[in-house]
This record gives structure tokens, C-alpha cells and sequence, in this order.
């Protein structure tokens, strides 16, 4: 039961706190220490961020669910946030997810090209992942790095003032 | 207060009032979609922007607050060019598909769209399409409608208490929905569909039955719980079409509960009867309306001459009207009948001679709101009055204790401060135990005869929890709900319900079954007293006797005994062994037919004229909205010309506001008073064997006309029959989820699947009532025996 009074689950759904190891609540409750009492609804975003790193760059309703179980706030509140977000991957992705810039400035130092090459290596369109499962192509909106436009971002890592050539290195360089 | 000006117009306001309600109060119009004055304020439709002076760019007057020397403008230019762009924009995705959506006609983007819209669109490009979501039999969906202004998603997070829409995705891809796939499953889920603005959220059972402009409205009451909700009834070609709330701010405010607005459905039900049936020799005959009511008066006649009128037994509806209830104990009276009840499903009467006046709420209905602290005993409030049950989830989210005793652990989508789950026979027990503890606490003196009681009664933590929750509370309320009506030990819960009451300092109050369970009592449809508060001497049957007593003779009106009362199997075998039974229904059901000899077509709520008084004890009268149908009547007309052919004395009323007006003026000022004397109950139960089983009537199956209810019944709260019982005790008989069993209670043995439910106490199981062919169960409450298959 949260603040507001509201319920949290159905009396006949199945608890799916199972899905959550140890360290991802370890983590979680990290978060939830940030926030007052009553208010663990804001620790909602990273408590997804820590899910989907766990489960390999994605979610599920179940993680979902359980996300929302722990934090003790309806289900469809986590939905919200999980839809809201483009980070937040709501089908497997690959080992690893390329998000490419298209917004203005990128646009205009050329990402389109930056697109076209990278579509035509890995052979995939935007939303899909190759069928090693080693990449997932993401088209993005500004991701705040326009000084180095045209970007994109792999994993955690920004990469800027990109080339065709730029591109293959990078690329080549992952496992 | 602070000065503002709107439209020039001057007027003194509220401080922190928003500029909306300022201007709703002086009867400026506004446009909006968002607001809702009954929810938190979202501006996020923009529509309520307005020129304020010095200001740089326009408001939402929704989201601002007014302050000294505002000067606010609703229409000028800047005003008029923003809520036109804004309407430009909310025009854009929507589809043009008015001709065929329901909500045409009552459409408050439509009829803002009149006032602020283009007639042509800008916009060349493709629109949206959002699919459609399933929410259950009550809600249609079309999402592309949608204009996203949340206060369906508000309501359930702020008033529903189950927040089950959410706006999923964002920008363009942003929807309405529950995300998986799932109906909505609160008790006031309908109110969503009064909410919405646009035609995404409208009623299915009401779907392309009928246009806005053709239905007339009708003022008129709910007749299905004790508040007595207001009501609009919506009628084309005398026939009801709709049921919408209608606001009272001190009863229902905007809300209605589903039950309220979905049962209608009942009312033009197939099995209606329309004309006055007569059993000859076993074969049914429609008739007239002489030849019936001379055959029900004869053969009434007949009882009396031969086995004495205290031989004939009247079963009444709780919701009957008060002057059916008046006109028809006056009558039984007159005849020497005494054995009169409309506490249908109550089982312990013991106490009945130290009840109050009439038993009643012991507060406003607003003052539930407001409460710091309540003890509930015996209550499914959510379900039982919704609306009630909204009231007190206010009152527990601004931090109020709430407390149940109750046989079931049910939901509530409140914070539940203590809870007591027992069984049912254990109820008087667990109480006492908080009477001690209150004793212990607040060191009050015990009344005589308590120490005895509660001898063998220890406290524990919770206990002394639950006495100073209540002694420490300013505005503390103790209710008895609706199954502690129907404990076997009811009077000792109501006596030790008093004594804490008055040891804590705190009202008692009742919520009451029907809905107009507090006319039965102020017009006599008791047993044991007159209208005039007369105690009846001879040896009366109440509700529960007169089936025990093999009674030759039966008068009902609006039930069906063995759906309504508090013994099925009882009820079913007292019908079939009485000689003579008339009775006044709505409907010709099987059981009925069965059963009766004669049948009166009689009107429900919405074709007759009534009074009900609800459980705050405020009398609310209603007009008919539609003609009778067929050949059915009022019923108080009836009971009035069976006065007349039974010539009784002053039975000439011409109007049913006659018949009011009469008993108002002996009841009209009566104040109860549900502080009772202190009386020793009898003894706690202590050994208690055998498993025991708890009844829980389903919302959708108190009375005959939500029975025949198609949508409701499609719901999740319309439950099958089943066995609902506990892990431990499952695990002990050997039963497993879905297994078959064996249930014998009585004389009565079914055979139910059984569903492993943890919301019950030890040793107890909970069967609905049976509806399974012509197989009923015995009572609330008491043994049963189970038996895996």
C-alpha cells in the first residue's frame, strides 16, 4: 500500500519478486534510500535501469510487474515510465544497442549518412538486431552532444564527429 | 478572501481557490476538458487558457490561483485565440466520426468544438489510430477518440483506489490503457464514463441503444443500498434507457456506483410480470386484476377463518417504499397479523425489543469523510455501499484509523489500520476483547454483568490497538455492517458494539440492508412494534420464525424467499409446505412460480412514486419515470384496494404522497437514538467446532432486479458458485484448487468446485448462495460439512 492508498495488486495475481536477484534488490534499495518515505515511485526509473542491465538490455511485463511489487506502486505506473523513455527496451536488444542521433544538428552534419552506412554493414533497419544478436540499431532523438554532431551512443559510451571510416573502427573493436 | 475581476464582473474569493472554480461559482463559462472539480487538477488540455492582466502569455485558469487585484478575461481576443488554437490542436487526431458515436449529442469536445472550432481543418495530414482496449462488460472503448485528459486515469488512482489506466508512450504514440490486456474491475468503474469528455469511454450495456436528445431525464433514487444515491433516470418511449448520478454533494456527490447505474437493465428484464396470475389446480391462469386480488383476498380469508390470522406470515422487501411498507403492515394489522418483517436476512432477533427507533447511520454521510477513527464490524464496505466506502477511503487517506472485524479479509484500497479475521462465531468474542482492553486503557468502569462475560476474554496487542485508536480519536465511529446483521450473534455484537462505543466516546451507527431498511422500522414493518412505536404484545414472528413455524400462509412483496432471506433451504421448504401464498413481484421466476398462488404484477422503482428514507435517516421521495408496464401497478395501489376489499378503516388514500404526508406526521420528527441500555448479552461462544460458512452475498445478487442484470452479472463481483476455503483447511480434507467437493449443510447438499481463497479464518468456508437447480443451503454462519469428490 503506497501513500495515496492506492492497491497494488489483485488478490489472485502470482507475487513475481522471484524474478529480482539479490543484487538487483541490494541495488534498488539503494535507490529507494534517496527518496522519503511514501515516495518509492521515484525510485522507479533507475530500479528499470537495474533490471534491464540484469537482464541483458531489456524488459519484460513480468520484470515490470515485479519492479512493481517491490517498490509497492501500481503496475501500470511502472508501464508509464517504461513506455515513456526510449531508453528503456521493451524487446530483447542485442549485445550491443547502437543509438544513432538523427535530431537537427546531427541532420544537418550528415547522420543521415551515418544512418545509410550503418545500415547497410550490419545489414538490419532501425529497430532490429542483427542475427548473431550482437547488434541492435536505435534511431534516437538529441542526445545533448551537438558540439561533436553527428554522434551516436553504444552502450554507455558517447562517440562523436563520426565517419563511415570512424564507424567501421569502432564497430570492429567489439566483441 | 481576495478581490478579483472577471470579465469585469467583481467578486470576492477564496484565498488559494484556482481562477476556475472562482469563475464556476459566478456562473462564467470556461471551457475545459481536464478539470473535474472532484479530482486533482492535471492542466494538461490547455483549453481553460485565459487573459490575465499583466501577465505575459495566457493561463490555465485551471492551474492558476487567484490573487488580490486579479483582472481576468474569459473573451477577449488573446483569451479567444488561444483556446481556439488549443481546440485546433486537440481537433487534429481526433476522428470526425460523430454520426456514429454514442457520445454525439452530449459531447463536451463537441460542444466546445461549436464554440471555439474552425468549420474547416488545416490539417492535410494522416491522423492516428489507436486500437481499442477490452475493460469488461461495463466500459465501451474508442481509444482513437481519446484526447488524453486523464481524468479517467485520476479517477482510479484518486477515487476508484485502483489505479488501472495509465497513459502509456509518449508524443504521438502516447494511449490511454491498462497496457495488458485486463478489465477494470472497481465497484464505481462506470463513473469513468460520465468523466470522459469525448466518446472513448462510453457505456456498453447503454451502447447505440438510443440518441442523447431523445431521452428524457428524471430525477429519482437508487434503490439498491441504504445511502439512497440521487439518480437521473433516462427514458425514451417510456422505457428506461439509462441511469446517470446525479449530484448531492451530502449523499453521492458526483459518484454512482456501478451497481446503481447498471442494474436497470433489470427493469426490462424478460422476465417481467405483466399481468396477475391465479394458480387453479396446479395450472397457471393470467387474469385480471379483480379476479386476482379477490382470489388472493379470499383465500387469505379462508386462512384466517381457518387457522387464525397469526397463521399468515409478510415477508417485505428492505427496499420496498415506505408507504408499500406502511400501507401493507396497516393492512396485515388490521387483519390481526402481527408477523410482520423486512429483516430478511438477519438471524438473531434477541435483542430486538432494546433496538433503536430505527437503526441508523449515527452521523451524516459526510461526517464518514471526516472521521479520525472507525471500528467497522462485519463489513465489505467497497462492496456492500460504495459509496459509504468511498467516504471512508478519504477519511483513512487523510490518516484516519480504520478498523475492521471482519469474518472475510476483504480488499479495501485503503490503509487498513488493524484487522481482526475471524470466524464469524468468534465475532462477539474479538469484540469483548476490545471492550476489556478499552476497560484496561481508558480505565472506564465495566457495567454490570461484563466481568463474567469476558472472564475467559485476554486482550492482545492488537486489541489495545484498535481501544486507543477509538478513546484517542476526537471523531471516532463504531459501525455494524451488513454481516453483523446477519451473525447468529448479532445482539451480543451490537451490545458490545454499544459499550465500547460509549466507553470510547464515539457515535454507533449502522449500514443497514436494502434501502429503505430505516422506513421498515419507522412504519411498523416489524414485528414487535407499531408505526407508532407501540409495543406489540402477543407473540410475534419475526422474519426468521415465521419460516420455522410451518406458517399456512405467506404475503410477499418484491423478494424471492429463497434468494433473499437468511436461510435458503429454509425459506424454499416454508413456501412449499404453506397453504396459501400471494405475492407481489416484479417478476414471474421459476421459484415463484413454484411456490405461489397468486402473483401481482407490481412496479419497480422507476414506475411508481415512493419515499425512501436512507440510512442517515433522510427522506427522499421519487416520481414515477415511466407507465407500468403491461398491466403491472404500483403497489402501494394495491395494497390499498386490498384494504379497501378487506374493509379496513381509513385505507381511502388517493395518492401515495397521502400516504407520506400520514406517515410523516407521526415519523417525520422522529430522531433515533442508537445508544441502547446496557443489557448483558448472552455468553460469548467458546467452543466452537466444525467448519462454519460464511455466505457473503455477491453485490449483484441482494435483490431481485440486480439478479437480472445481464452486465453486472458479467462482472468479476457477480461470483459462481463455488467453495471458497483456506490453504490449512484445503490441505486438512485433502482438497486442491479446483477440485470437486461435496458441501452438506442442513438438509441441503451440493456439489461446488472449489477455489483456495486466503482471505478466510480458520475452520471457515465461504459459499455464495447456491443457485444450482433446486438445490439450496442452509444459513450464514452456521456448520457445514465438506467432502473431497
Amino acid at each position: 500500500m503506497s501513500q495515496s492508498g492506492l492497491s497494488t495488486k489483485t488478490k489472485s495475481s502470482k507475487s513475481k519478486l522471484h524474478l529480482l536477484a539479490e543484487e538487483v534488490r541490494a541495488e534498488i534499495d539503494q535507490e529507494l534510500t534517496k527518496y522519503p518515505n511514501g515516495w518509492s515511485i521515484s525510485a522507479c526509473m533507475p530500479a528499470l535501469r537495474i533490471v534491464q542491465d540484469a537482464n541483458g538490455g531489456s524488459l519484460t511485463t513480468e520484470l515490470m510487474d515485479a519492479v512493481a511489487e517491490y517498490l509497492g506502486v501500481p503496475e501500470i505506473s511502472v508501464y508509464e515510465v517504461a513506455t515513456f523513455y526510449s531508453m528503456y527496451e521493451l524487446k530483447p536488444v542485442g549485445r550491443h544497442k547502437i543509438c544513432v542521433c538523427t535530431n537537427i544538428s546531427c541532420m544537418l552534419c550528415g547522420s543521415d549518412g551515418i544512418v545509410e552506412h550503418l545500415k547497410s554493414k550490419l545489414g538490419i533497419g532501425f529497430g532490429e538486431t542483427t542475427d548473431d544478436g550482437k547488434f541492435t540499431l536505435k534511431e534516437v532523438e538529441c542526445l545533448g552532444a551537438c558540439g561533436g554532431a553527428p554522434m551516436f551512443q553504444v552502450g554507455r559510451d558517447y562517440h562523436e564527429n563520426l565517419t563511415p571510416e570512424k564507424i567501421d573502427k569502432i564497430l570492429d573493436q567489439l566483441d | 478572501m481576495v478581490n478579483i475581476q472577471i470579465n469585469g464582473k467583481m467578486l470576492e474569493v477564496e484565498n488559494g481557490a484556482m481562477v476556475i472554480e472562482a469563475a464556476d461559482e459566478a456562473g462564467i463559462k470556461i471551457p475545459r476538458f481536464c478539470y473535474h472539480k472532484n479530482l486533482s487538477i492535471a492542466a494538461n488540455c490547455r483549453m481553460c487558457l485565459v487573459d490575465v492582466e499583466k501577465a505575459a502569455k495566457p493561463l490555465p485558469a485551471c492551474a492558476t490561483p487567484v490573487t488580490e487585484g486579479m483582472i481576468i478575461h474569459t473573451q477577449s481576443p488573446k483569451a479567444i485565440a488561444a483556446q481556439k488554437s488549443v481546440m485546433e490542436f486537440l481537433l487534429i487526431n481526433h476522428p470526425l466520426d460523430c454520426p456514429i458515436c454514442d457520445q454525439g449529442g452530449e459531447c463536451e469536445l463537441q460542444d466546445v468544438a461549436m464554440g471555439y472550432g474552425d468549420d474547416v481543418s488545416r490539417y492535410s495530414e494522416k491522423k492516428r489510430v489507436v486500437a481499442n482496449k477490452n475493460l469488461g462488460p461495463l466500459i465501451n472503448t474508442d481509444m482513437t477518440r481519446c484526447i488524453h485528459c486523464t481524468r479517467c486515469v485520476r479517477f482510479g488512482e484518486e477515487i476508484a483506489g485502483i489505479k488501472e489506466l495509465g497513459m502509456t508512450g509518449r508524443g504521438e504514440h502516447a494511449e490511454i490503457g491498462t497496457y495488458v490486456a485486463k478489465t477494470v474491475s472497481s465497484e464505481l468503474s462506470g463513473n469513468v464514463i460520465d468523466l470522459c469528455p469525448v466518446g472513448a469511454l462510453t457505456s456498453k450495456p447503454f451502447r447505440y441503444s438510443a440518441r442523447a436528445w431523445e431521452l428524457r431525464q428524471f430525477d429519482s433514487i437508487a434503490p439498491h443500498d441504504c445511502l439512497g444515491s440521487n439518480i437521473h433516470v433516462h427514458t425514451r418511449q417510456d422505457k428506461v434507457m439509462r441511469v446517470v448520478p446525479k449530484d448531492n454533494e451530502a449523499i453521492n456527490e458526483t459518484w454512482l456506483s456501478d451497481r446503481d447505474r447498471f442494474s436497470y437493465e433489470g427493469l426490462n428484464s424478460e422476465e417481467r410480470l405483466q399481468s396477475p396470475m391465479v394458480k387453479y389446480n396446479g395450472e397457471w391462469q393470467e387474469t385480471d386484476w379483480d379476479t386476482a386480488l379477490i382470489a388472493a383476498v379470499d383465500g387469505l380469508k379462508n386462512i384466517v377463518a381457518s387457522a387464525g390470522a397469526d397463521n399468515i406470515g409478510m415477508l417485505m422487501s428492505p427496499s420496498a417504499t415506505l408507504e408499500e411498507m406502511f400501507l401493507s403492515q396497516k393492512l396485515m394489522r388490521a387483519l390481526g397479523c402481527h408477523n410482520i418483517d423486512h429483516r430478511l436476512r438477519q438471524q438473531d432477533f434477541r435483542d430486538q425489543d432494546n433496538a433503536p427507533v430505527f437503526p441508523w447511520l449515527g452521523q451524516s454521510i459526510e461526517n464518514l469523510e471526516q472521521v479520525d477513527a472507525a471500528l467497522l464490524i462485519g463489513s465489505n464496505l467497497r462492496k456492500d455501499q460504495p459509496i459509504a466506502g468511498h467516504r471512508i477511503r478519504k477519511a483513512a487517506i487523510a490518516d484516519a484509523k480504520i478498523m475492521f472485524i471482519n469474518p472475510v479479509d476483504y480488499e479495501f484500497l485503503f490503509p487498513v489500520a488493524e484487522k481482526i479475521i475471524t470466524d464469524p462465531r468468534q465475532m462477539g468474542k474479538e469484540l469483548g476483547a476490545v471492550a476489556k482492553a478499552l476497560i484496561e486503557v481508558a480505565g472506564v468502569t465495566a457495567p454490570e454483568g461484563l466481568k463474567a462475560l469476558l472472564e475467559n476474554v485476554v486482550p492482545t496487542e492488537q486489541h489495545k490497538l484498535i481501544a486507543s485508536n477509538l478513546s484517542n480519536a476526537n471523531n471516532a465511529t463504531i459501525i455494524l455492517g451488513l454481516s453483523a446483521h446477519t451473525n447468529p450473534d448479532f445482539s451480543t455484537l451490537r451490545a458490545l458494539a454499544s459499550l465500547v462505543a460509549e466507553m470510547a466516546n464515539c457515535t454507533i451507527g449502522y449500514l443497514t440492508d436494502g434501502a429503505n431498511s430505516s422506513g421498515g422500522w419507522l412504519t411498523g414493518a416489524i414485528p414487535h412494534r407499531t408505526h407508532q412505536q407501540e409495543k406489540v404484545s402477543s407473540k410475534n414472528l419475526n422474519a426468521l420464525e415465521m419460516l420455522r413455524s410451518g406458517l399456512k400462509a405467506f404475503v410477499l412483496q418484491g423478494i424471492e424467499p429463497e434468494k433473499d432471506c437468511a436461510d435458503h433451504a429454509l425459506a424454499l421448504n416454508a413456501m412449499e409446505q404453506a397453504e396459501f401464498v400471494v405475492a407481489l413481484s416484479m417478476y414471474k421466476s421459476e421459484s415463484l412460480l413454484s411456490e405461489a398462488n397468486v402473483l401481482l404484477p407490481v412496479s419497480p422503482f422507476t414506475e411508481t412514486s415512493g419515499t425512501f428514507v436512507n440510512v442517515e435517516g433522510c427522506w427522499q421521495s421519487f416520481n414515477a419515470v415511466v407507465e407500468p408496464l403491461g398491466d403491472s401497478r404500483p403497489a402501494w395501489k394495491v395494497w390499498r384496494v386490498l384494504g379497501n376489499l378487506f374493509n379496513v378503516d381509513d385505507f381511502d388514500y388517493l395518492s401515495s404522497d397521502e400516504v407520506r404526508d400520514e406517515v410523516h406526521s407521526f415519523a417525520g420528527s422522529v430522531t433515533a437514538d442508537n445508544k441502547i441500555a446496557w443489557k448483558i448479552p448472552n455468553a460469548l461462544q467458546n467452543n466452537v467446532d466444525g467448519v462454519v460458512r460464511i455466505v457473503d452475498t455477491s453485490i449483484y445478487s441482494i435483490d431481485p432486479i440486480v439478479r437480472r442484470a445481464p452486465s453486472l452479472q458479467q462482472t468479476a463481483d457477480a461470483r459462481i458458485p463455488a467453495i471458497h476455503i483456506g490453504e490449512e483447511l484445503a490441505t486438512r480434507i485433502g482438497l486442491m484448487d479446483a477440485d470437486q467437493a461435496l458441501v452438506r449443510q442442513g438438509n441441503g447438499q451440493v456439489t461446488l468446485p472449489v477455489i483456495i481463497d486466503d482471505r478466510l479464518p480458520k475452520d471457515s468456508v465461504l459459499i455464495p448462495p447456491c443457485e444450482m437447480g433446486e438445490t439450496y443451503l442452509g444459513y450464514e454462519s452456521s456448520v457445514v460439512e465438506l467432502e473431497k469428490i
